[in-house]
């Protein structure tokens, strides 16, 4: 495996065979939780826990609502992106560091900076509060905490897609008389399609698991602010079974995204 | 959040794990020739499993436990009681265990998790609290149910929730929460931020919270009153030292304490 072996006229290195140890490690690390889940399913009563009003509640609201985000994460993270990949300012990379806070910070952080802007008593909540809108325990609510959470998601990989398709096209469109707009259009997004798509994919998944953020922002209420993760978090106190049963139905979710992502990122364009 | 008191109770274990070798190593320092493994003195780690609302007096207490028995060391985990009940049915080791409801404790009754009866010691009731000031001018428990006023109240799944579903059927008032929080501390924190209009919060923790909220009590409350018991594990390490800090608990220093902070007597 360490010998360098000829292939075609190229050289193929090898991984080191040690690599292959902390490599398993990890694997186990990650897929011994979810075995664990997994033998722990009461599968007798799996379906009337899954299928519980309660439940489908849960999930029409995480599904609705990520979508929701995952949309608002599109149409404001890929501004961002080309603004931070393509343009240049003094302080832009403070403010790179600034918009990409939310990845590092811990949700509930983000929950709170949220109520003190969006809530009744908070930066914007008075002019909100004129103009009639109640955010406050809302299902828009829920939307803002996980846009907020997730954003960074998009506008990270977007940006490396970005930088590492380079301008080369863009020049060359751009010498040939299109305007910036033709540009962006035909040239530079059909060029990052691939990673807007698994910026968008990311940003999908985190809104789904969004919890801290939902938790202190929004507030708990069934159909209205209780996504699938705060249903899995309140059923635990009583019925442990119905946690584990709403828990695989998220790995369920979360893992038909990754896979259709991974997929189309195989068969898809470039 | 969940990782979070893993890792809690990993360092208490940790603590423990280092308290016992030190203090070991201590004694037999001293007293070289006569190691009794018998011996009634009380030294080393107790290690306490205690519901969340019990967090600023028990801390109190526990200073006052290390202070009055030099050489002891006691651990807090701090948390919802039904996780510390599945945290012991899954063997974090512990010496004593108090929850915040009956319920929680007959689930470790029922585990084999005890070795003798637990001692109620304690009694809480819920309170309407309020912004500052009460803008909304609520008087009573029938108030919260007026339309336009957000109300924000515990899950029925949770003890506090409970509680206040057993006060809705007393008084047959139904409320239309705009929220129902899996946590007493999340109903709070919507009150002292403003959020909403009015909560139902335990009387400790309106008192807890101080003038950041106004607690509005009301007498339907002695329908739903949440009793606390305390226990001795039968997996405690250190059963002896685990004992005196239940008598200290349910002893006249421990009462003062939770008076003080708004618990009643049992």
């Amino acid at each position: 495996m360490t010998a360098p072996r000829r292939n075609g006229g190229l050289i193929q290195v090898g991984l080191p065979s040690w690599v292959y140890l902390p490599a398993t490690v990890g694997a186990l690390f990650v897929i011994v939780p979810l075995v664990a889940i997994l033998l722990k399913i009461d599968w007798a009563h799996f379906i009337p826990l899954i299928t519980s009003e309660s439940s489908v509640a849960a999930l029409l609201l995480s599904l609705r609502t990520a979508s929701a985000s995952t949309a608002v994460c599109v149409l404001l993270g890929v501004p961002m992106a080309l603004v931070l990949a393509r343009g240049r300012f003094p302080g832009q990379s403070a403010l790179r560091a600034l918009v990409l806070l939310p990845l590092v910070l811990p949700p509930v952080v983000g929950g709170i900076a949220l109520l003190y802007t969006f809530g009744r008593q908070g930066l914007l909540g008075h002019q909100l509060d004129l103009l009639g809108i109640r955010i406050a325990f809302s299902t828009t609510a829920v939307v803002l905490a996980q846009s907020f959470v997730s954003l960074p998601f998009l506008v990270v990989s977007l940006e490396g897609a970005l930088r590492s398709a380079g301008s080369g096209y863009e020049h060359i469109a751009a010498t040939l008389g299109a305007r910036p707009t033709t540009v962006l259009r035909t040239v530079t997004v059909p060029l990052v399609l691939p990673g807007l798509m698994s910026g968008a994919v990311l940003a999908f998944a985190r809104s789904l698991g969004e919890f801290g953020a939902t938790l202190t922002f929004a507030g708990s209420l069934q159909g209205v602010t209780r996504t699938l993760p705060l249903e899995i978090y309140l059923q635990r106190e009583t019925d442990a079974d119905a946690a584990v049963a709403l828990s695989l139905l998220l790995i369920v979710v979360a893992a038909v995204i990754v896979i259709a992502s991974a997929s189309r990122r195989l068969t898809g364009p470039l | 959040m969940r990782s979070i008191v893993g890792i809690a109770t990993a360092l208490s274990v940790t603590a423990l794990v280092v308290g016992c070798s030190s203090s070991q190593t201590d004694s037999a320092s001293t007293t070289s020739a006569e190691a009794s493994p018998t011996s009634t003195a009380i030294t080393g780690d107790v290690t306490v499993f205690a519901a969340a609302s019990l967090k600023s007096t028990f801390t109190e207490l526990g200073t006052r436990f290390e202070k009055d028995n030099p050489g002891t060391s006691v651990t807090f985990n701090f948390a919802g009681s039904s996780d510390l009940v599945a945290q012991l049915t899954q063997g974090a080791p512990a010496d004593v265990f108090t929850s915040a409801d009956t319920n929680n404790m007959t689930k470790a009754v029922d585990a084999g998790l005890l070795t003798s009866d637990p001692v109620n010691f304690a009694l809480n009731t819920l309170t309407i609290v309020t912004p500052p000031g009460n803008p909304k001018g609520i008087a009573s428990f029938a108030d919260l149910a007026s339309p336009g006023t957000q109300v924000v109240v515990c899950a029925p799944q949770v003890p506090c929730g409970s509680a206040t579903e057993k006060v809705e059927q007393a008084t047959g008032v139904a409320l239309t929460p705009v929220s129902e929080e899996s946590a007493v501390t999340d109903v709070l924190g919507k009150i002292t931020s403003g959020q909403a209009d009015a909560g139902l919060v335990y009387v400790t923790d309106a008192n807890g919270a101080g003038d950041k909220v106004t607690a509005i009590p009301f007498p339907e409350s002695s329908g739903a009153v949440n009793t606390y018991p305390i226990a001795v594990l039968k997996e405690s390490t250190n059963p002896a030292a685990a004992q005196k800090f239940v008598d200290l608990v349910t002893g006249p220093q421990g009462q003062e304490v939770l008076a003080a902070a708004g618990f009643a007597a049992p």
